[in-house]
């Protein structure tokens, strides 16, 4: 029954920050055939990766400030903040509050961390929608992304030619005349291994043994501390589970596909997206990439997607936008919705 | 199972000689095997068979009759 509308709650703007440094895939410990081919694959050329002392809060942050400069706010009107990010400052306290006080929010301030990753921009937005619309909230703000660089062996080829870091804002607003948000979401912890990083948690607390580097397969070396994707587990999952999400968020709510304008799936890899657009029967001119700039950003490579096409093609008309967003949990969500021509969006670098 | 050996020289291993894949195939020991040949070969399955076939299933396989067997089983 997770399928569901929530009305009068509007996306008012976006803006995305990188770290300014870029790790190009064509420079890897690996063939030039390899490269080539894995380029093919993935689609990714290129990715950010923050430096030691950044964090992804601090990336929210400056993506906060600038748009919350955009849409020349005032700070004592935002009432709510969700952080969305498995790579938070500490295991204790969030890191949402952490930022409220960064940015001089009010202490009014509804802030709470929200743990997902790939499917995290969909998740988040339908709670913070919620909230909005049940209580009668008038602003709020969703910082959402990851540095993943952080947990990934230097020496994985299955993990590290992926992931690049960023992180997201964005700004929600009640409007009464707003359309708002309709929303499919679903999860599957039967496939909780698919991507994991065993150690860390209460489950296996971390200890000397964490550190210590295990060799998996040729090209695959990590400890207990650093990401394990199980990649054809999750090929498998994303091809079968993201059309379905979709075709049932469009079912419900008899939305008629050619009316959307831009399809954003959660940027993993090129043939996963490329076989899940063929699955959907959609024309490629209308789902948008940004896998060779960016690679997979967890939950700001929706928001890093809609913000690169639009630097390349500005706002004319409003526009009907459908994301989705599926991965680690396993976890997946759908979000139907419209931004006006006079959205806000900007991409900056840190 | 020629069908599913055609679909394999036709969308999985596209560099590979049809000679060369037969149903005692090791499909690991192919040239052209790797992490991302795995990933056409479980997007094939799903598009042709509408199977979905998990990283362990094709792990544990050691041939190519192995892996139609495994789309037969959860096609039944």
């Amino acid at each position: 029954m997770a399928t569901f509308s929530i009305e009068n709650i509007e996306l008012k703007g976006v803006t995305c920050c990188v770290p300014a440094q870029i790790e190009n895939n064509y420079d890897l410990d690996m063939s030039t055939q390899d490269i080539e081919k894995l380029i093919k694959s993935t689609g990714i050329k290129q990715r950010r990766i923050a430096t030691e002392d950044v964090c992804t809060s601090d990336l929210s942050v400056e993506a906060a400030e600038d748009l919350i400069k955009n849409l020349e706010w005032n700070k004592n009107d935002i009432e709510i903040l969700v952080f969305v990010s498995q790579t938070p400052d500490y295991v204790l306290p969030v890191t949402s509050t952490i930022i409220q006080n960064k940015l001089s929010l009010p202490k009014s301030t509804i802030a709470f961390d929200v743990p997902l990753g790939c499917s995290g921009y969909t998740y988040g937005l339908s709670i913070i929608a919620s909230m909005m619309k049940s209580i009668g909230l008038k602003k709020g703000l969703l910082l959402a992304g990851d540095t993943i660089s952080k947990m990934v062996s230097k020496k994985d080829k299955s993990t590290l030619p992926l992931f690049g870091d960023a992180s997201s804002a964005t700004a929600l607003e009640f409007d009464a005349s707003s359309e708002g948000i309709k929303f499919d979401l679903g999860s599957d912890g039967s496939g909780a291994n698919s991507i994991i990083v065993k150690d860390g948690g209460y489950r296996n607390v971390i200890n000397s043994k964490s550190f210590e580097m295990e060799s998996i397969s040729d090209g695959i070396e990590r400890n207990s501390n650093q990401l394990v994707l199980n990649g054809m587990d999750v090929f498998s999952f994303g091809i079968s589970q993201a059309p379905k999400t979709v075709n049932k968020l469009l079912k419900k709510f008899e939305i008629d596909k050619d009316l959307i304008d831009y399809f954003i799936f959660h940027q993993a890899n090129m043939m996963m997206n490329k076989f899940i657009e063929k699955k959907l029967k959609l024309s490629s001119e209308k789902v948008l990439y940004s896998l060779d700039e960016f690679g997979n950003t967890s939950s700001a490579s929706i928001p890093i997607t809609l913000v690169s096409h639009l630097n390349k093609q500005p706002i004319l008309k409003d526009t009907n936008l459908l994301l989705c967003g599926f991965g680690v949990g396993l976890s997946w969500g759908a979000a139907q919705l419209n931004i006006k021509k006079d959205f806000k969006y900007s991409l900056i670098e840190k | 199972m020629k069908n599913f050996l055609d679909l394999l020289t036709e969308d999985v291993f596209e560099e590979t000689e049809r000679g060369e894949i037969n149903k005692d195939t090791i499909f690991v020991d192919l040239d052209e095997w790797d992490s991302l040949t795995a990933l056409s070969l479980i997007a094939m399955i799903d598009h042709e068979y509408d199977v979905k076939i998990t990283g362990d299933e094709i792990n544990s396989a050691k041939t190519l009759e192995d892996i139609f067997d495994v789309i037969q089983t959860k096609k039944a």
